[in-house]
Protein backbone atom coordinates (compact mmCIF):
# COMPACT_ATOMS: atom_id res chain seq x y z
CA UNK A 1 0.00 0.00 0.00
CA UNK A 2 1.60 3.37 -1.03
CA UNK A 3 2.40 5.50 2.22
CA UNK A 4 -0.32 8.07 3.32
CA UNK A 5 2.49 10.62 3.82
CA UNK A 6 6.38 10.39 2.02
CA UNK A 7 8.63 13.25 1.83
CA UNK A 8 12.51 13.29 0.65
CA UNK A 9 14.79 15.99 1.39
CA UNK A 10 11.69 18.26 1.63
CA UNK A 11 12.22 22.68 1.62
CA UNK A 12 9.57 24.89 1.63
CA UNK A 13 9.57 28.42 1.82
CA UNK A 14 8.38 30.80 5.03
CA UNK A 15 7.82 33.99 2.52
CA UNK A 16 11.25 34.37 0.77
CA UNK A 17 13.47 32.20 3.40
CA UNK A 18 13.78 28.22 2.89
CA UNK A 19 12.28 26.86 6.05
CA UNK A 20 12.99 22.94 6.48
CA UNK A 21 16.69 21.87 6.10
CA UNK A 22 15.09 19.12 4.25
CA UNK A 23 12.72 16.68 6.17
CA UNK A 24 12.42 12.76 5.23
CA UNK A 25 9.20 11.38 6.64
CA UNK A 26 7.33 8.40 6.12
CA UNK A 27 3.82 7.99 7.57
CA UNK A 28 2.14 4.48 6.51
CA UNK A 29 -1.95 4.65 5.72
CA UNK A 30 -3.76 4.29 8.92
CA UNK A 31 -0.65 4.95 11.43
CA UNK A 32 -0.68 7.83 14.04
CA UNK A 33 2.72 9.95 14.40
CA UNK A 34 4.08 12.05 16.27
CA UNK A 35 6.22 14.63 15.47
CA UNK A 36 8.58 15.69 18.44
CA UNK A 37 10.89 18.92 18.73
CA UNK A 38 11.01 22.33 20.44
CA UNK A 39 9.74 25.52 19.63
CA UNK A 40 10.59 26.43 16.07
CA UNK A 41 12.02 23.27 14.85
CA UNK A 42 9.64 23.18 11.91
CA UNK A 43 6.46 20.88 12.88
CA UNK A 44 4.10 23.37 11.81
CA UNK A 45 5.57 23.60 8.52
CA UNK A 46 5.87 20.10 8.06
CA UNK A 47 1.89 20.04 8.82
CA UNK A 48 1.35 22.87 6.57
CA UNK A 49 3.90 21.34 3.94
CA UNK A 50 1.72 18.17 4.06
CA UNK A 51 -1.49 19.77 3.91
CA UNK A 52 -0.62 21.36 0.35
CA UNK A 53 -0.67 25.11 1.90
CA UNK A 54 3.39 25.53 1.14
CA UNK A 55 5.12 24.93 -1.50
CA UNK A 56 7.71 22.13 -2.31
CA UNK A 57 10.60 24.09 -3.68
CA UNK A 58 13.37 21.35 -3.26
CA UNK A 59 13.11 17.22 -2.90
CA UNK A 60 10.30 15.38 -3.21
CA UNK A 61 7.16 14.88 -1.48
CA UNK A 62 3.17 12.93 -2.28
CA UNK A 63 0.72 12.89 0.29
CA UNK A 64 -2.08 10.65 -0.57
CA UNK A 65 -0.54 10.10 -3.89
CA UNK A 66 -0.77 13.55 -4.48
CA UNK A 67 2.86 15.10 -5.83
CA UNK A 68 3.45 18.11 -3.70
CA UNK A 69 5.67 19.64 -6.41
CA UNK A 70 2.60 20.18 -8.98
CA UNK A 71 0.79 22.77 -7.80
CA UNK A 72 -2.55 21.63 -8.92
CA UNK A 73 -2.49 17.99 -7.23
CA UNK A 74 -1.32 19.86 -3.93
CA UNK A 75 -4.58 22.07 -4.26
CA UNK A 76 -6.39 18.80 -5.17
CA UNK A 77 -5.05 16.98 -1.81
CA UNK A 78 -6.56 19.89 0.72
CA UNK A 79 -10.02 18.51 0.44
CA UNK A 80 -8.73 15.23 1.49
CA UNK A 81 -6.67 16.16 4.84
CA UNK A 82 -7.88 18.22 7.66
CA UNK A 83 -5.50 20.41 9.31
CA UNK A 84 -5.86 21.53 12.78
CA UNK A 85 -3.34 24.55 13.65
CA UNK A 86 -3.18 27.27 16.00
CA UNK A 87 -5.78 29.28 14.60
CA UNK A 88 -9.03 28.17 15.04
CA UNK A 89 -10.80 29.39 11.34
CA UNK A 90 -13.84 30.25 12.55
CA UNK A 91 -16.19 33.62 12.21
CA UNK A 92 -16.55 35.66 14.84
CA UNK A 93 -20.28 36.32 14.05
CA UNK A 94 -21.43 33.01 13.43
CA UNK A 95 -22.72 30.65 16.31
CA UNK A 96 -21.00 27.52 16.70
CA UNK A 97 -23.59 25.14 14.74
CA UNK A 98 -23.28 27.87 11.57
CA UNK A 99 -19.40 27.64 11.43
CA UNK A 100 -19.34 23.56 11.49
CA UNK A 101 -22.14 23.86 9.15
CA UNK A 102 -19.84 26.24 6.88
CA UNK A 103 -17.00 24.54 6.55
CA UNK A 104 -18.36 20.93 6.67
CA UNK A 105 -20.69 21.94 3.36
CA UNK A 106 -17.62 23.60 2.27
CA UNK A 107 -15.98 20.39 1.32
CA UNK A 108 -19.34 18.49 0.40
CA UNK A 109 -20.52 17.00 4.09
CA UNK A 110 -24.03 16.02 4.52
CA UNK A 111 -26.07 17.57 7.02
CA UNK A 112 -25.38 14.13 9.10
CA UNK A 113 -21.95 14.79 8.32
CA UNK A 114 -22.29 17.86 10.38
CA UNK A 115 -24.61 16.51 12.98
CA UNK A 116 -22.55 13.62 14.15
CA UNK A 117 -19.81 16.01 14.37
CA UNK A 118 -21.34 18.15 16.35
CA UNK A 119 -22.39 15.78 18.55
CA UNK A 120 -19.34 14.50 18.59
CA UNK A 121 -17.55 16.86 20.10
CA UNK A 122 -20.14 17.84 22.42
CA UNK A 123 -21.30 20.80 20.53
CA UNK A 124 -24.70 19.90 20.32
CA UNK A 125 -26.34 21.82 23.78
CA UNK A 126 -26.42 25.29 24.32
CA UNK A 127 -23.16 26.08 22.72
CA UNK A 128 -24.49 25.63 19.31
CA UNK A 129 -26.37 28.53 19.22
CA UNK A 130 -23.61 30.93 20.66
CA UNK A 131 -21.31 33.47 18.24
CA UNK A 132 -17.78 32.22 18.04
CA UNK A 133 -16.63 35.38 19.45
CA UNK A 134 -18.54 34.74 22.93
CA UNK A 135 -16.61 31.25 23.08
CA UNK A 136 -13.50 30.54 25.21
CA UNK A 137 -10.15 29.36 23.80
CA UNK A 138 -11.07 25.74 24.99
CA UNK A 139 -15.25 26.13 23.42
CA UNK A 140 -13.05 27.20 20.14
CA UNK A 141 -10.99 24.67 20.20
CA UNK A 142 -13.57 22.34 20.39
CA UNK A 143 -15.68 23.91 17.64
CA UNK A 144 -12.83 23.94 14.74
CA UNK A 145 -11.53 20.18 16.33
CA UNK A 146 -15.61 19.78 14.47
CA UNK A 147 -15.11 21.66 11.63
CA UNK A 148 -12.37 19.07 10.55
CA UNK A 149 -14.47 16.02 11.74
CA UNK A 150 -17.21 17.29 9.41
CA UNK A 151 -15.03 17.05 6.70
CA UNK A 152 -13.71 13.40 7.15
CA UNK A 153 -10.98 13.68 6.20
CA UNK A 154 -8.46 11.36 5.54
CA UNK A 155 -5.49 12.15 6.77
CA UNK A 156 -5.40 13.93 10.12
CA UNK A 157 -3.21 16.95 10.44
CA UNK A 158 -2.92 18.43 14.21
CA UNK A 159 -0.69 20.83 15.60
CA UNK A 160 -1.21 21.00 19.43
CA UNK A 161 -4.11 19.43 19.43
CA UNK A 162 -4.66 19.53 22.97
CA UNK A 163 -3.38 22.98 23.57
CA UNK A 164 -6.08 25.30 25.14
CA UNK A 165 -8.52 22.03 26.35
CA UNK A 166 -9.57 20.75 29.69
CA UNK A 167 -8.98 17.06 30.48
CA UNK A 168 -12.35 16.74 29.17
CA UNK A 169 -11.47 18.24 26.08
CA UNK A 170 -8.01 16.77 25.90
CA UNK A 171 -10.20 12.73 26.24
CA UNK A 172 -12.12 14.02 23.51
CA UNK A 173 -9.47 14.94 20.89
CA UNK A 174 -7.99 11.37 21.84
CA UNK A 175 -11.00 9.75 21.12
CA UNK A 176 -11.62 10.99 17.95
CA UNK A 177 -8.16 10.51 16.88
CA UNK A 178 -8.82 6.73 17.70
CA UNK A 179 -12.02 6.67 15.89
CA UNK A 180 -10.41 8.19 12.91
CA UNK A 181 -7.37 5.55 12.77
CA UNK A 182 -10.09 2.92 13.34
CA UNK A 183 -11.73 4.17 10.56
CA UNK A 184 -8.91 4.03 8.38
CA UNK A 185 -7.62 7.70 8.56
CA UNK A 186 -3.87 8.58 9.16
CA UNK A 187 -2.82 10.62 11.94
CA UNK A 188 0.35 13.11 11.76
CA UNK A 189 0.41 15.53 14.79
CA UNK A 190 3.07 17.58 16.38
CA UNK A 191 2.37 17.91 20.62
CA UNK A 192 4.39 19.07 23.42
CA UNK A 193 2.29 16.94 25.64
CA UNK A 194 3.91 13.95 25.39
CA UNK A 195 2.69 11.29 27.50
CA UNK A 196 -0.95 11.76 26.62
CA UNK A 197 0.28 12.01 22.20
CA UNK A 198 3.22 8.95 23.00
CA UNK A 199 0.33 6.97 24.03
CA UNK A 200 -1.81 7.69 20.95
CA UNK A 201 0.92 7.20 18.18
CA UNK A 202 2.61 4.34 16.74
CA UNK A 203 5.75 5.84 16.02
CA UNK A 204 7.78 9.49 17.09
CA UNK A 205 9.81 11.61 15.18
CA UNK A 206 12.24 13.93 16.30
CA UNK A 207 11.94 17.31 14.62
CA UNK A 208 14.86 20.10 14.88
CA UNK A 209 16.42 22.80 13.26
CA UNK A 210 14.16 21.85 10.16
CA UNK A 211 15.30 18.24 9.56
CA UNK A 212 13.92 14.96 11.02
CA UNK A 213 16.04 12.49 13.06
CA UNK A 214 15.35 8.92 13.22
CA UNK A 215 11.92 7.32 13.97
CA UNK A 216 11.35 5.21 17.05
CA UNK A 217 8.42 3.43 18.17
CA UNK A 218 6.83 4.76 21.10
CA UNK A 219 6.26 2.58 23.86
CA UNK A 220 2.06 2.29 23.71
CA UNK A 221 3.40 1.00 20.41
CA UNK A 222 5.85 -1.44 22.07
CA UNK A 223 3.46 -2.70 24.53
CA UNK A 224 0.49 -3.04 21.59
CA UNK A 225 3.16 -4.77 19.55
CA UNK A 226 3.31 -2.75 16.54
CA UNK A 227 5.79 -3.46 14.55
CA UNK B 1 -18.49 26.80 -8.94
CA UNK B 2 -21.95 28.14 -8.52
CA UNK B 3 -22.91 25.79 -5.83
CA UNK B 4 -19.68 27.12 -3.82
CA UNK B 5 -20.86 30.97 -4.79
CA UNK B 6 -24.04 30.49 -2.97
CA UNK B 7 -22.39 28.99 0.11
CA UNK B 8 -20.02 32.21 0.40
CA UNK B 9 -22.83 34.57 -0.77
CA UNK B 10 -24.84 33.04 2.15
CA UNK B 11 -21.76 33.22 5.22
CA UNK B 12 -20.85 36.47 4.04
CA UNK B 13 -24.58 37.93 3.98
CA UNK B 14 -25.18 35.94 7.44
CA UNK B 15 -22.23 37.36 9.11
CA UNK B 16 -23.63 41.14 7.51
CA UNK B 17 -27.44 40.72 9.21
CA UNK B 18 -25.41 39.55 12.71
CA UNK B 19 -22.63 42.24 12.82
CA UNK B 20 -24.85 44.74 11.54
CA UNK B 21 -21.86 46.47 10.13
CA UNK B 22 -23.82 47.76 6.87
CA UNK B 23 -26.72 48.93 8.89
CA UNK B 24 -25.45 50.32 11.66
CA UNK B 25 -22.23 51.94 10.08
CA UNK B 26 -22.20 52.05 6.50
CA UNK B 27 -25.59 53.69 5.94
CA UNK B 28 -25.40 55.99 8.50
CA UNK B 29 -22.13 57.16 6.97
CA UNK B 30 -23.31 56.88 3.15
CA UNK B 31 -26.66 59.60 4.53
CA UNK B 32 -24.20 61.50 6.09
CA UNK B 33 -22.20 62.21 2.76
CA UNK B 34 -25.41 63.38 1.18
CA UNK B 35 -26.16 65.74 3.82
CA UNK B 36 -22.59 66.93 4.08
CA UNK B 37 -22.90 67.81 0.45
CA UNK B 38 -26.05 69.19 0.52
CA UNK B 39 -24.60 71.78 3.40
CA UNK B 40 -21.15 72.12 1.99
CA UNK B 41 -22.60 73.24 -1.74
CA UNK B 42 -26.16 74.82 -1.65
CA UNK B 43 -28.66 74.92 0.86
CA UNK B 44 -31.02 76.17 -2.18
CA UNK B 45 -30.94 73.38 -3.99
CA UNK B 46 -30.19 74.99 -7.43
CA UNK B 47 -26.82 73.44 -7.74
CA UNK B 48 -27.55 69.99 -5.82
CA UNK B 49 -30.02 68.87 -8.30
CA UNK B 50 -27.59 69.48 -11.31
CA UNK B 51 -24.88 67.69 -9.23
CA UNK B 52 -27.04 64.90 -7.59
CA UNK B 53 -26.06 62.14 -9.88
CA UNK B 54 -22.30 62.26 -9.54
CA UNK B 55 -22.75 62.85 -5.70
CA UNK B 56 -24.78 59.96 -5.14
CA UNK B 57 -21.90 57.57 -6.74
CA UNK B 58 -19.11 59.47 -5.08
CA UNK B 59 -21.24 58.32 -1.81
CA UNK B 60 -21.87 54.66 -3.26
CA UNK B 61 -18.04 54.91 -4.12
CA UNK B 62 -17.03 55.52 -0.32
CA UNK B 63 -19.17 52.55 0.74
CA UNK B 64 -17.84 50.42 -1.65
CA UNK B 65 -14.54 50.83 -0.03
CA UNK B 66 -15.69 50.64 3.56
CA UNK B 67 -17.87 46.60 2.44
CA UNK B 68 -14.74 45.53 0.38
CA UNK B 69 -12.98 45.85 3.85
CA UNK B 70 -15.29 44.11 5.75
CA UNK B 71 -15.84 41.14 3.27
CA UNK B 72 -11.72 41.34 3.02
CA UNK B 73 -11.12 41.67 7.28
CA UNK B 74 -13.93 39.11 7.73
CA UNK B 75 -11.27 36.27 5.92
CA UNK B 76 -8.36 37.52 7.48
CA UNK B 77 -9.13 36.91 10.66
CA UNK B 78 -7.74 33.91 12.77
CA UNK B 79 -6.17 31.90 10.13
CA UNK B 80 -9.29 32.04 7.90
CA UNK B 81 -7.67 32.66 4.75
CA UNK B 82 -6.08 29.18 4.99
CA UNK B 83 -9.10 27.58 6.16
CA UNK B 84 -10.41 28.82 2.91
CA UNK B 85 -7.72 27.73 1.05
CA UNK B 86 -7.92 24.14 2.80
CA UNK B 87 -11.84 24.18 2.07
CA UNK B 88 -11.95 22.70 -1.27
CA UNK B 89 -14.58 25.58 -2.59
CA UNK B 90 -13.62 26.50 -5.94
CA UNK B 91 -11.92 30.37 -5.73
CA UNK B 92 -13.88 31.55 -8.80
CA UNK B 93 -17.16 30.64 -6.32
CA UNK B 94 -15.57 32.17 -3.41
CA UNK B 95 -14.90 35.00 -5.55
CA UNK B 96 -18.16 35.57 -6.84
CA UNK B 97 -19.76 34.70 -3.68
CA UNK B 98 -18.13 37.54 -1.97
CA UNK B 99 -18.79 39.31 -4.58
CA UNK B 100 -22.30 39.01 -4.75
CA UNK B 101 -22.26 39.35 -0.57
CA UNK B 102 -20.85 42.96 -1.38
CA UNK B 103 -23.27 43.81 -4.12
CA UNK B 104 -26.27 42.82 -2.03
CA UNK B 105 -25.42 45.23 0.60
CA UNK B 106 -24.35 48.17 -1.52
CA UNK B 107 -28.15 47.66 -3.51
CA UNK B 108 -29.28 48.06 0.21
CA UNK B 109 -27.55 51.01 0.21
CA UNK B 110 -28.09 52.50 -2.65
CA UNK B 111 -31.91 52.64 -2.29
CA UNK B 112 -31.18 54.29 0.75
CA UNK B 113 -29.35 56.68 -0.73
CA UNK B 114 -31.82 57.11 -4.03
CA UNK B 115 -34.53 58.06 -1.86
CA UNK B 116 -32.32 60.31 0.06
CA UNK B 117 -31.18 61.63 -3.06
CA UNK B 118 -35.21 62.75 -3.85
CA UNK B 119 -36.07 64.12 -0.82
CA UNK B 120 -33.07 66.25 0.09
CA UNK B 121 -31.71 67.21 -3.55
CA UNK B 122 -34.92 67.44 -4.40
CA UNK B 123 -34.47 65.23 -8.16
CA UNK B 124 -37.19 63.89 -10.64
CA UNK B 125 -36.51 60.49 -12.01
CA UNK B 126 -37.48 60.67 -15.63
CA UNK B 127 -36.07 56.91 -17.11
CA UNK B 128 -36.94 54.32 -14.43
CA UNK B 129 -35.53 51.29 -16.66
CA UNK B 130 -32.50 53.48 -17.19
CA UNK B 131 -32.00 54.42 -13.70
CA UNK B 132 -32.04 50.62 -12.63
CA UNK B 133 -30.48 49.27 -15.49
CA UNK B 134 -27.37 51.51 -14.32
CA UNK B 135 -27.24 51.02 -11.09
CA UNK B 136 -26.95 47.04 -11.47
CA UNK B 137 -24.69 47.14 -14.06
CA UNK B 138 -22.32 49.48 -11.82
CA UNK B 139 -22.80 47.91 -8.42
CA UNK B 140 -21.74 44.47 -10.30
CA UNK B 141 -18.70 46.35 -11.65
CA UNK B 142 -17.72 47.74 -7.77
CA UNK B 143 -18.29 44.77 -6.52
CA UNK B 144 -16.21 42.80 -8.93
CA UNK B 145 -13.31 44.81 -8.83
CA UNK B 146 -13.82 46.03 -5.26
CA UNK B 147 -13.31 41.96 -4.55
CA UNK B 148 -10.47 41.28 -6.98
CA UNK B 149 -8.35 44.05 -5.38
CA UNK B 150 -9.71 43.25 -1.88
CA UNK B 151 -7.79 40.30 -1.65
CA UNK B 152 -4.68 41.69 -3.68
CA UNK B 153 -4.46 44.30 -0.90
CA UNK B 154 -5.78 41.70 1.93
CA UNK B 155 -2.30 39.62 0.50
CA UNK B 156 -0.15 42.78 0.89
CA UNK B 157 -1.44 43.36 4.71
CA UNK B 158 -2.14 47.06 4.48
CA UNK B 159 -5.10 46.56 3.65
CA UNK B 160 -6.90 50.05 5.25
CA UNK B 161 -4.70 52.04 3.58
CA UNK B 162 -3.58 50.82 0.14
CA UNK B 163 -7.12 49.69 -0.72
CA UNK B 164 -8.29 53.29 -1.61
CA UNK B 165 -5.33 53.81 -3.76
CA UNK B 166 -5.57 50.86 -5.50
CA UNK B 167 -8.98 50.77 -6.24
CA UNK B 168 -10.54 54.42 -6.60
CA UNK B 169 -8.59 54.83 -10.01
CA UNK B 170 -9.63 51.25 -11.38
CA UNK B 171 -13.25 52.71 -10.28
CA UNK B 172 -12.95 55.50 -11.64
CA UNK B 173 -14.68 54.32 -15.10
CA UNK B 174 -18.10 53.48 -13.17
CA UNK B 175 -17.68 56.92 -11.56
CA UNK B 176 -17.85 58.85 -14.57
CA UNK B 177 -20.55 56.13 -16.67
CA UNK B 178 -22.92 55.60 -13.93
CA UNK B 179 -22.64 59.66 -13.33
CA UNK B 180 -23.48 59.77 -16.76
CA UNK B 181 -26.22 57.28 -17.26
CA UNK B 182 -27.98 58.88 -13.90
CA UNK B 183 -28.30 62.66 -15.06
CA UNK B 184 -29.78 61.07 -18.20
CA UNK B 185 -32.43 59.34 -15.70
CA UNK B 186 -32.81 62.03 -13.51
CA UNK B 187 -34.19 64.79 -15.69
CA UNK B 188 -32.32 64.67 -18.49
CA UNK B 189 -32.44 62.15 -22.22
CA UNK B 190 -32.69 58.85 -21.07
CA UNK B 191 -31.39 57.81 -24.93
CA UNK B 192 -27.84 59.19 -23.31
CA UNK B 193 -27.54 57.43 -20.95
CA UNK B 194 -28.05 54.11 -22.74
CA UNK B 195 -24.35 54.03 -24.12
CA UNK B 196 -22.95 55.10 -20.42
CA UNK B 197 -25.22 51.95 -19.50
CA UNK B 198 -23.59 49.82 -21.64
CA UNK B 199 -19.74 51.24 -20.80
CA UNK B 200 -20.99 49.73 -17.00
CA UNK B 201 -22.10 46.07 -18.53
CA UNK B 202 -18.58 45.80 -20.37
CA UNK B 203 -16.93 46.85 -16.93
CA UNK B 204 -18.52 44.38 -14.91
CA UNK B 205 -18.47 41.48 -17.20
CA UNK B 206 -14.72 42.47 -17.51
CA UNK B 207 -14.16 42.29 -13.96
CA UNK B 208 -16.44 39.48 -13.25
CA UNK B 209 -14.61 37.51 -16.20
CA UNK B 210 -10.74 38.40 -14.53
CA UNK B 211 -12.11 38.03 -11.07
CA UNK B 212 -13.53 34.32 -11.84
CA UNK B 213 -10.22 33.42 -14.17
CA UNK B 214 -7.30 35.59 -11.51
CA UNK B 215 -9.06 35.17 -8.03
CA UNK B 216 -7.13 31.68 -7.42
CA UNK B 217 -3.83 32.44 -7.67
CA UNK B 218 -4.57 35.65 -5.69
CA UNK B 219 -5.72 33.86 -2.83
CA UNK B 220 -2.50 31.75 -3.38
CA UNK B 221 0.14 33.58 -4.20
CA UNK B 222 -0.43 37.30 -2.20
Amino acid sequence: MEPAVQLRGAVTLLGRFPALAGIDLDVAAGETVLLRGPNGAGKTTVLRLCAGLLPLVRGEGRVLGHDLADPAQARALRRRVGLLGHATGLYDELTVGDNVRFWGRACGASPADVEAALVGCGLDGRLRDVPAAALSAGQRRRTSLACLVARRPELWLLDEPHAGLDQEGRDLVDGLMRQAVAAGATVVLASHDLDRAEALADRVVPVAGGATGPAAPTSAAVVAGVP
Amino acid sequence: MFRDAGLVAGKDLRIELRSRVTLQQVLPFAVLVLVIFGLALDPDRGFLGRASAGLFWVAVLFCTLLAVQRAVAVESADGNRDALRLSGLDPAGIFLGKATAVAAQLLAVEVVLAVGVVVMYGVEVTGVVLLLASALAATAGLAAAGTLYGVLAAGLRVTDTLLPILLLPVLSPVLIGATEAFEAALGGVASDGWPWCGLLVVFALLYLTFGTLAFGTLLEET
